[in-house]
């Protein structure tokens, strides 16, 4: 049940795809109902979660690492994951009508589904590095959700600093993830949370905490890295409400719950989060009470919030993490409920600026009333939710024992955090509603559509029932998740409304009144509405860094490739030469006295050739056409290598290749000049010459060392098994589509792309016919040439032929699918030379983009198909059938990988090859 | 003269000639000898499971055989370095047709502007 819950949403994503041709409400009636299943799914567990059971489901994907794909249902999970849900259903229902202008809503609930199914990850991962994995994708889902309107500037720099920030910060957990594994031995959750003792007592756990407590500050925006939250607002509201109030900044919190087992109770760990925690409310909260922008108010409310729980959590004792626990849940309620109300005022006024609407109660009583009760809770104030949490808070604040003058500052501190809470909730009811200034809106206001209050109405239904009724409601869920982060015996705690006139009481009083009086203060004595807000440092130390290392970088690939291609070659090629000389001053021996082969006076002869082919092309490129003849001189010196050298397979593979690849330069030599006049001074060209002098005699010792030492290879593992295992003689052909299948798969994949890539900048190119060469000499008109398509015409049948054959033998015998490929590939491209590429084309019915990427369907069906019988991916097996005349005939599913190779190679050859020399005339048939 | 010594200095010219060609102005240029640079490394690889005379890796008969996995190695090599080959050919076609040359060096005039 546990994968099914957390897999749900990511299941469903395609089904977006689909959903995009259907009706417009489709797309959030389907994320409405995988939200509605995976809730469904969790509360039928929920009985042995409250039954105090740790739910755990598990399989093993890379044992090497100890990652394995398992999952946990705690009470800690089961929170956060009912939030996620619930509060993600509510907010469907409310982007479906927030949302009812946008025009491709089936991306947009996708991209929701891709960012719960994370989430989900996250808090019901049982190992931790999985649950890296799961918060990585958190804040990749989210920068898409944040930079949602991308058309939008602001929504862009968002997004990018928001993935910035805590993308760096996931990094540095993945450091402590690992240093933490390494510590407790394991990834798995249970043996890391049993393994306090070891972990508090290795030298590394203060490394491990900063780290840890990186990842989680940078996620739930921890003073100095809140930053992001605020510019995060660009997001559309729906998003804000899911995002930023109940989930992913929440992922932080939920980090450090999670780690409280295993890392809580060292003196760093109490004063790091208390420390940070303080700062970040009280800073924030007076930040808050200046934004002008609704959705920024609750913003940086948030973010105040936020550092009240990290101060809960740090302080450590049973109470303050039920205290933490619950201002999870009090916040995660309040706050989406707030920013779906800031997103109903957006929506109908046209603007969130609160300098320009005010007085709104005449038009939308309704909606006012609800955004009234939610802020209230935000408030503290009593017969509310927030009111509980917040009075827990001050309890714990004066009870604390330890930390010297912090006993004395975290009282003061929470008061004032209280006052400024109050004033900045009370800016949001007065100013927005009352303060009746003339309105300036864009739009006329009025109550929004019933079906986008009704979220709101539920989730402050919710604050209210929490705030009259706490033991009822959330007594159980608390308990059940609090055991889980003590990893104990759960507390005793008894929540009630009125706990008689105690001094939290006091301190609540005092900061409801202090926070009316110091807003009315601020917005009439000083004018708040003309107030300009602040730049924001820490923001501006993030741009100005991100700036410095453009500027860096910039300036040091300037200064490598400013100069143009030639100056960045040079520095690859000499970073390449010092690198490589550095060993021939270190060693001591440089070659070895294995024995040698005697050369003979044929080897001679073809060595010759060869040097004086290279050489010559060296002072002949100018001249093209020549060069390219020359060079097809070397590749046929280096095939005759490959074939007296004991390598078949290389020989017929260098031979065909080299067919293509020199009518690939001639039929480059259409479109490029023939001949380039000389372009480099005299000087350059001497230091050039001097440069690849040094680098081939250095290459040149280094194949003759290496030749000469003695010679150890693993191959005999290949030789040995080759029949045994893989069921063919040829063993290169084996090791290809057997033992090392994974890495032809790869590469015929590349060979795929770089056929699909030519064919794609081909097709964006505007090739001009060209009648003539640069010189003015006109082309043929003759688009055939009679001796050659008379033979090209009676080859083909005999050349697939051979390709048949060699494709068919290839297991056994020098071939295989590469070789066949090419091979078919140079029979067809004879024929397009041969007979004209128009002829041939109008000729040639096959697709071969299509055959290129079939190949690659069937190479991949053919390790599927092996995943399927319980073997690992591109598993091969092997028999014989028995074929009537025929006879025996071997047959081994590695054949049919081959058989995805052969597709490819031919395919994307003859793609290549085919709208190459077809572009001129495509430009032609488009401009009659 | 062993055969060790030719593959040796042939692999180095091949060498030399490649990154001499690399280092010219012209985008055709680079191509021959990115071609020339792709044989030496292909051969260099090749050579790394030694050479041997008439011991092709079929099992069969013989007792000792070529290295086969170095040719494996070279045999995807190959056909790889062909579609490289073919894309980079294409980028080449592709800057003429929009720059009207296929320099990749600024002139010293543009340099100066």
């Amino acid at each position: 049940m546990l994968p099914v819950i957390v897999f749900l949403p990511w299941l469903a994503v395609p089904l977006f795809s689909l959903a995009a041709r259907g009706p417009r409400s489709l797309a959030p009636w389907l994320a409405a109902m995988v939200d509605f299943v995976a809730l469904a799914g969790l509360l039928t567990l929920a009985p042995s979660v409250f039954d105090g059971h740790t739910l755990t489901w598990g399989l093993s994907w890379v044992p090497q690492i100890g990652l394995t794909l398992s999952f946990r249902l705690d009470g800690l999970s089961f929170l956060f994951a009912l939030l996620i849900l619930t509060i993600g259903l509510l907010v469907v229902l409310y982007a479906r009508y927030y949302l009812s202008d946008e025009p491709r809503l089936d991306r947009f609930f996708g991209l929701l589904m891709l960012f719960t199914g994370a989430m989900l990850g996250v808090v019901m991962s049982e190992n931790l590095l999985l649950l890296f994995i799961f918060w990585e994708l958190t804040s990749l889902s989210s920068f898409l959700l944040v930079g949602y309107w991308s058309h939008k500037p602001g929504a862009r720099d968002g997004a990018r600093i928001a993935l910035a920030v805590t993308g760096s910060g996931g990094l540095a957990l993945l450091a402590g993830i690992v240093l933490l594994g390494q510590v407790a031995g394991s990834y798995e959750l249970t043996q890391v949370l049993a393994a306090s003792a070891r972990v508090h007592a290795s030298p590394l756990y203060p490394v491990i905490l900063v780290l840890v407590l990186l990842g989680a500050f940078t996620k739930s925006a921890q003073f100095p890295f809140h930053f992001w939250l605020p510019g995060a607002m660009a997001a559309p509201t729906p998003v804000s409400a899911y995002l930023h109030s109940a989930t992913m900044v929440k992922a932080g919190i939920f980090l450090l719950a999670r780690m409280y087992p295993v890392l809580a109770g060292s003196d760093l760990w109490f004063y790091a989060l208390t420390g940070f925690g303080l700062v970040t409310l009280v800073f924030a909260a007076y930040q808050a009470m200046f934004r002008h922008d609704l959705k920024g108010l609750l913003a940086y409310s948030t973010v105040s919030h936020l550092g009240l729980i990290t101060l809960l959590l740090g302080i450590g004792t049973p109470l303050s993490a039920v205290a933490a626990l619950f201002h999870v849940i009090n916040h995660a309620t309040f706050k989406a409920s707030l920013f779906m109300a800031a997103g109903i005022i957006d929506h109908e006024c046209g603007t969130r600026d609160m300098r320009r609407i005010n007085g709104l109660w005449r038009f939308m009583p309704y909606t006012g009333s609800l955004a009234m009760v939610a802020a209230a809770a935000m408030a503290g104030v009593p017969l509310v939710n927030g009111f509980l949490s917040k009075e827990m808070f001050f309890g714990e604040a004066l009870a604390l024992e330890r930390g010297g003058g912090l006993q004395w500052i975290l009282p003061i501190a929470a008061v004032m955090g209280g006052v400024f809470s109050v004033a900045y909730s009370l800016r949001f009811i007065h100013d927005v509603f009352f303060l009746d200034r003339p309105l300036q809106t864009p739009r006329t206001p009025h109550e929004p559509p019933r079906w986008m209050r009704i979220p709101v109405e539920i989730l402050v239904a919710v604050c209210l029932l929490v705030g009259l009724f706490p033991g009822f409601s959330v007594q159980a869920l608390l308990t059940v998740s609090a055991q889980a982060v003590l990893a104990g015996p759960p507390p005793e705690f008894s929540l009630k409304l009125w706990h008689g006139v105690n001094v939290p009481l006091i301190m609540s009083v005092i900061a409801l009144t202090g926070g009316v009086l110091l807003y009315f203060l601020v917005q009439y004595g000083l004018d708040l509405h003309s107030h300009v807000q602040g730049r924001n440092l820490a923001k501006r130390a993030f741009d100005r860094s991100v700036l410095g290392i453009a500027a860096v970088t910039d300036a040091l690939a300037r200064r490598a490739y400013g100069g143009g291609m030639t100056s960045g070659v040079t520095l690859t090629i000499l970073t390449a030469l010092f690198v490589g000389l550095f060993p021939f001053f270190t060693s001591t021996t440089s070659t070895g006295t294995a024995q040698t082969h005697p050369s003979d006076p044929m080897a001679l002869s073809v060595f010759a050739l060869m040097c004086a082919a290279s050489v010559g092309i060296m002072f002949a490129h100018r001249r093209r056409l020549a060069a390219v003849i020359v060079l097809s001189v070397v590749g046929l010196t280096v095939t005759l290598a490959f074939v007296y050298f004991s390598a078949p397979d290389l020989a017929l593979t260098q031979l065909s290749v080299e067919t293509v690849s020199i009518l690939l330069l001639l039929l480059a030599l259409h479109y490029l000049p023939q001949d380039a006049p000389p372009e480099t001074a005299v000087d350059h060209t001497v230091r050039h010459f001097l440069l690849a002098g040094v680098v081939g005699g250095g290459v040149g010792w280094l194949t003759w060392a290496m030749l000469t030492r003695p010679f150890v290879s693993i191959s005999d593992y290949f030789l040995s098994n080759s029949v045994p295992q893989g069921g063919g003689t040829n063993v290169v052909n084996v090791i290809l589509v057997d033992f090392r299948a994974f890495d032809t798969y790869g590469e015929i994949t590349v060979i795929a792309i770089a056929g699909l890539g030519v064919a794609a900048m081909l097709a964006a190119l505007r090739l001009p016919r060209r009648r003539a060469d640069e010189s003015g000499r006109a082309w043929s008109r003759e688009t055939s040439f009679l001796p050659l398509d008379l033979l090209a015409r009676l080859l083909l049948p005999l050349a697939l032929l051979v390709s048949m054959h060699l494709f068919i033998r290839g297991h056994n015998q020098p071939g295989g699918g590469f070789i066949a490929g090419l091979v078919a590939a140079v029979a067809i491209v004879l024929l397009y030379v041969g007979s004209g590429a128009k002829w041939s084309s109008a000729r040639m019915k096959i697709d071969f983009g299509a055959t290129a990427m079939s190949g690659l369907l069937v190479a991949a069906a053919t390790g599927i198909g092996a995943i399927l019988l319980g073997a690992p991916f591109l598993t091969s097996a092997y028999g014989y059938a028995h074929v009537p005349l025929i006879g025996k005939v071997p047959m081994a599913s590695a054949m049919l990988f081959d058989l995805g190779v052969y597709l490819v190679v031919v395919g994307s050859t003859l793609l290549i090859l085919t709208r190459l020399g077809l572009s001129g005339d495509a430009e032609e048939a488009r401009q009659p | 003269m062993s055969m060790e010594l030719l593959i040796s200095i042939s692999v180095g010219v091949m060498t030399m000639a490649g990154v001499y060609l690399m280092l010219r102005a012209r985008m055709f240029s680079i191509l021959l000898g990115l071609t020339l640079l792709s044989y030496a490394v292909n051969v260099f690889v090749f050579a790394s499971g030694r050479l041997r005379i008439g011991m092709p890796p079929i099992i069969g008969a013989q007792h000792t055989y070529a290295d086969p996995l170095a040719q494996a190695l070279v045999l995807t090599a190959i056909v790889i370095s062909f579609a490289m080959t073919a894309f980079v050919v294409v980028l080449a076609i592709a800057a003429y047709t929009r720059l009207g040359h296929d320099r990749v060096q600024p002139d010293r005039e543009e340099l100066d502007r």
